[in-house]
């Protein structure tokens, strides 16, 4: 008896009914795309976008060349040169983020001393050759003055979970 | 272009399709002018006004049996060497065939009652050449036919008790037992409580050691 | 409109004589083949729809308003690219297949009568052509996996021809049962076979619904549609016959594959579903505020429809297990087609047969 039951079942493809009814019911539910260059997705504080290097308010830069950054990136995209400045500080000569390297880890960040690199919530940037994802100092203190208030803020809303 | 072009125009190229099949050095060539000759006659019946048959024939023999014969074909790692080896000694069997062939077919052709009436019957255009085929088959030619018909069920049963041997050491998958299986046999749903349920065992999960997942 | 077209008629005859008839049928051909190409373009645009729609995304919608202008983008993107021809393959039989493949979709779309009289050739044996079309597209997938030199391709093209070859019978005897109904093998007669007042009642959906159902199955397997779409496998043979061809060689069996789609569909309208016949005929107020719209209408409704019915396939089941599928057609499809062959001609001989 429950071997005919099942005969029937399948021979009349309910199964089959089954499933076509459920795709047929998503086929007039609201799609959930974003369209993206119209719509963005919300963003958290912690978000780890294109990199920068921030100064104090009163200009001078933060990072202090510990090179903690460039011992912990699990992808190598870091390189750094050291000289004394002539006031006698240590400083960076070279500070570049290979992009086409980097993997948005945000080991850098977290082992920063200084919170002299950071993670903006940039990412809609681009290049058109290799080269131009390859950041230098000067590209990343730039980045930095330009998002220097969005990073200021991330920077105080994660504060109260460190 | 009158019709006797058009049947020399098809009579040439199932020749030379024809001849192909035996010259040809890829057996899958040989199989596709094979395919060729097969068309090309039944264009030659289309023009005997017989389209039931010509079209039997594409749908028969070109979509079906000569399909598996590619499927054969290509699988076979066939030696071309090999194959010409006998070619001269059987080559005076293959002309006496031949010969009995060709006189066979001076014989039928040139009987009178074919080589009077050389034009083929032009019948009206409401004339379905299915109906009367089937009429034939089923009222004249219904034992012929139903013989023909038990031969070749005969034959297939044959092949199949031939090939059919149930190896002991091979694995095989029943599909109806597959398919019949329902969610209840193969799952188990287990109610677990979650951390904030169980209340107490929230310490336990928090510090539970990972090893266990 | 007849007198427009008798004019047109005339005047051709006059001018070119017996070449006329020539020209003429090869103007009827184009005005098929022309809407049947851009129809097979945007059925490509439905497909994609309809599969993101039911994934609850909205699909192409970015080039042309709605993503209207996405196939011709595809086309122009599909022109531009290189043909590349592998080493070791067979040359003439790579490049043959494309064409091998599309010829019988396009050769099938003759003998479908679009409205009454609205046909190219109005063949007696229209039935045991379609079947004998159909069964030729396997020799383009067939030839180009062995021609490509390449083992995928190879392994895609048996498949595909164990797969159409088998189901190839199941569509046959579906076929078989529709010609008893209708006793005659002209598509136009078969259509006019279910003309009755009780508009789609008469329609031989109903006491073939069995056939009806295994001949649409038996079609998606036959044209290597999901759920039978083992000769392309993505996730096994990678893309199975095709995987060696590229630029217009990969968009000829595209087209192909689709225009196949449209074919099947076509015939399962024609078949069971009353070709271009109204569905509401006869019946009160309805009827005749529908009687009304020409029959290309109701045809083209139709074919969307059970193209539509591909499409859901397509969105809703997961492949078949190649054992699976072979069961499907040999242990399920020709004995119920068999036994059901002969239930019609016995019922057919009781006085409760009313189609």
């Amino acid at each position: 008896m429950k071997n005919l039951i099942n005969f029937f079942k399948s021979f009349l493809l309910l199964e089959l009914l089954k499933g076509m009814t459920v795709t047929g019911k998503y086929f007039f539910a609201r799609h959930i795309t974003i369209e993206y260059p119209e719509e963005k997705t919300p963003q958290s504080f912690r978000f780890r976008g294109l990199h920068a290097q921030r100064r104090y308010p009163n200009g001078e830069e933060r990072c202090i060349a510990c090179k903690l950054c460039e011992a912990v990136c699990p992808a190598m995209a870091i390189k750094i040169e050291v000289a004394e400045r002539a006031d006698g500080s240590r400083r960076t000569t070279q500070y570049d983020i290979d992009l086409t390297k980097c993997i948005f880890c945000g080991f850098c960040e977290e082992s920063c001393p200084v919170d002299a690199i950071v993670e903006t919530r940039v990412y809609e940037y681009h290049g058109e050759n290799r080269g131009d994802l390859y950041y230098t100092k000067e590209m990343l203190l730039a980045n930095g003055a330009n998002h220097e208030a969005q990073i200021a803020l991330d920077r105080a809303a994660d504060a109260k979970y460190r | 272009m009158n019709i006797e072009t058009l049947f020399y125009l098809f009579a040439a190229v199932t020749v030379f399709a024809a001849l192909c099949v035996i010259t040809a050095r890829n057996p899958l060539h040989a199989v596709l002018f094979l395919v060729l000759a097969f068309v090309s006659s039944s264009g030659i019946w289309l023009l005997l006004e017989a389209e039931f048959l010509a079209i039997a024939l594409v749908l028969v023999y070109v979509g079906a049996v000569m399909v598996l014969f590619l499927f054969v074909v290509m699988m076979l790692d066939i030696n071309i060497e090999q194959l010409r080896v006998g070619f001269l000694r059987w080559l005076p069997v293959g002309l006496l065939l031949a010969a009995v062939i060709g006189v066979q077919m001076v014989w039928v052709l040139g009987a009178p009652e074919i080589s009077a009436g050389k034009t083929p019957v032009v019948h009206a255009a409401d004339y379905s050449n299915t109906k009367e085929l089937g009429r034939l088959i089923y009222t004249e030619y219904v034992y012929p036919f139903e013989l023909a018909a038990v031969i070749l069920l005969v034959a297939m049963v044959a092949a199949i008790a031939l090939t059919l041997r149930r190896r002991r050491d091979a694995k095989r998958q029943d599909i109806s037992q597959q398919v019949k299986v329902k969610k209840q046999d193969r799952l188990r749903i287990v109610s677990v409580p979650s951390a904030s349920e169980a209340g107490v065992a929230q310490d336990v999960v928090v510090s539970g050691d990972h090893t266990a997942d | 409109m007849m007198e427009l077209l008798q004019t047109l008629q005339q005047t051709g005859l006059d001018l070119f004589g017996s070449a006329w008839l020539l020209i003429w049928t090869v103007v009827k051909i184009v005005l098929i083949v022309a809407p049947l190409m851009l129809g097979v373009a945007y059925l490509t645009l439905a497909e994609r729809k309809v599969l993101g729609f039911m994934q609850i995304r909205p699909g192409p919608n970015r080039v042309g308003y709605w993503g209207l202008m996405q196939p011709i983008a595809d086309g122009v993107k599909l022109l531009c690219k290189e043909i590349i021809i592998p080493t070791g393959a067979n040359k003439f039989l790579f490049i043959a297949a494309p064409a091998l493949a599309l010829a019988p979709a396009l050769a099938a779309w003759s003998v479908i009568p679009f409205d009454d009289g609205l046909i190219l050739a109005d063949v007696n044996a229209g039935l045991l052509f379609l079947l004998a079309m159909t069964s030729l597209g396997v020799y383009g997938i067939i030839i180009a996996g062995w021609a490509s030199n390449s083992k995928y391709a190879f392994l895609g093209a048996l498949r595909s021809a164990a797969q159409i070859v088998s189901y190839e019978l199941a569509m046959g005897f579906a076929l078989v049962c529709v010609l008893l109904a209708a006793q005659s093998m002209n598509l136009g007669e078969i259509v006019r076979g279910q003309q009755s007042d009780y508009g789609m009642f008469g329609w031989y959906w109903i006491p073939l619904f069995p056939m009806f159902v295994v001949y649409f199955i038996a079609g998606v397997a036959e044209t290597n549609r999901s759920p039978f779409d083992m000769a392309e496998g993505e996730s096994e043979i990678v893309a199975g016959f095709h995987v060696e061809y590229s630029g217009m060689g990969f968009a000829l069996f595209f087209l192909a594959e689709y225009a196949n789609m449209m074919l099947i569909a076509t015939l399962t309208a024609v078949m069971f579903l009353g070709g271009w016949l109204n569905p509401f005929h006869g019946w009160p107020l309805i009827g005749a505020l529908t009687d009304a719209i020409p029959g290309l209408f109701w045809m083209l409704g139709k074919m969307s429809l059970m193209l539509f019915f591909f499409l859901w396939f397509r969105a809703t089941f997961p492949r078949y297990r190649y054992d699976q599928l072979m069961r499907l057609g040999w242990k399920v499809f020709i004995p119920l087609t068999l036994v059901w062959v002969v239930v019609v001609a016995t019922w057919m001989q009781t006085p409760y047969w009313f189609w």
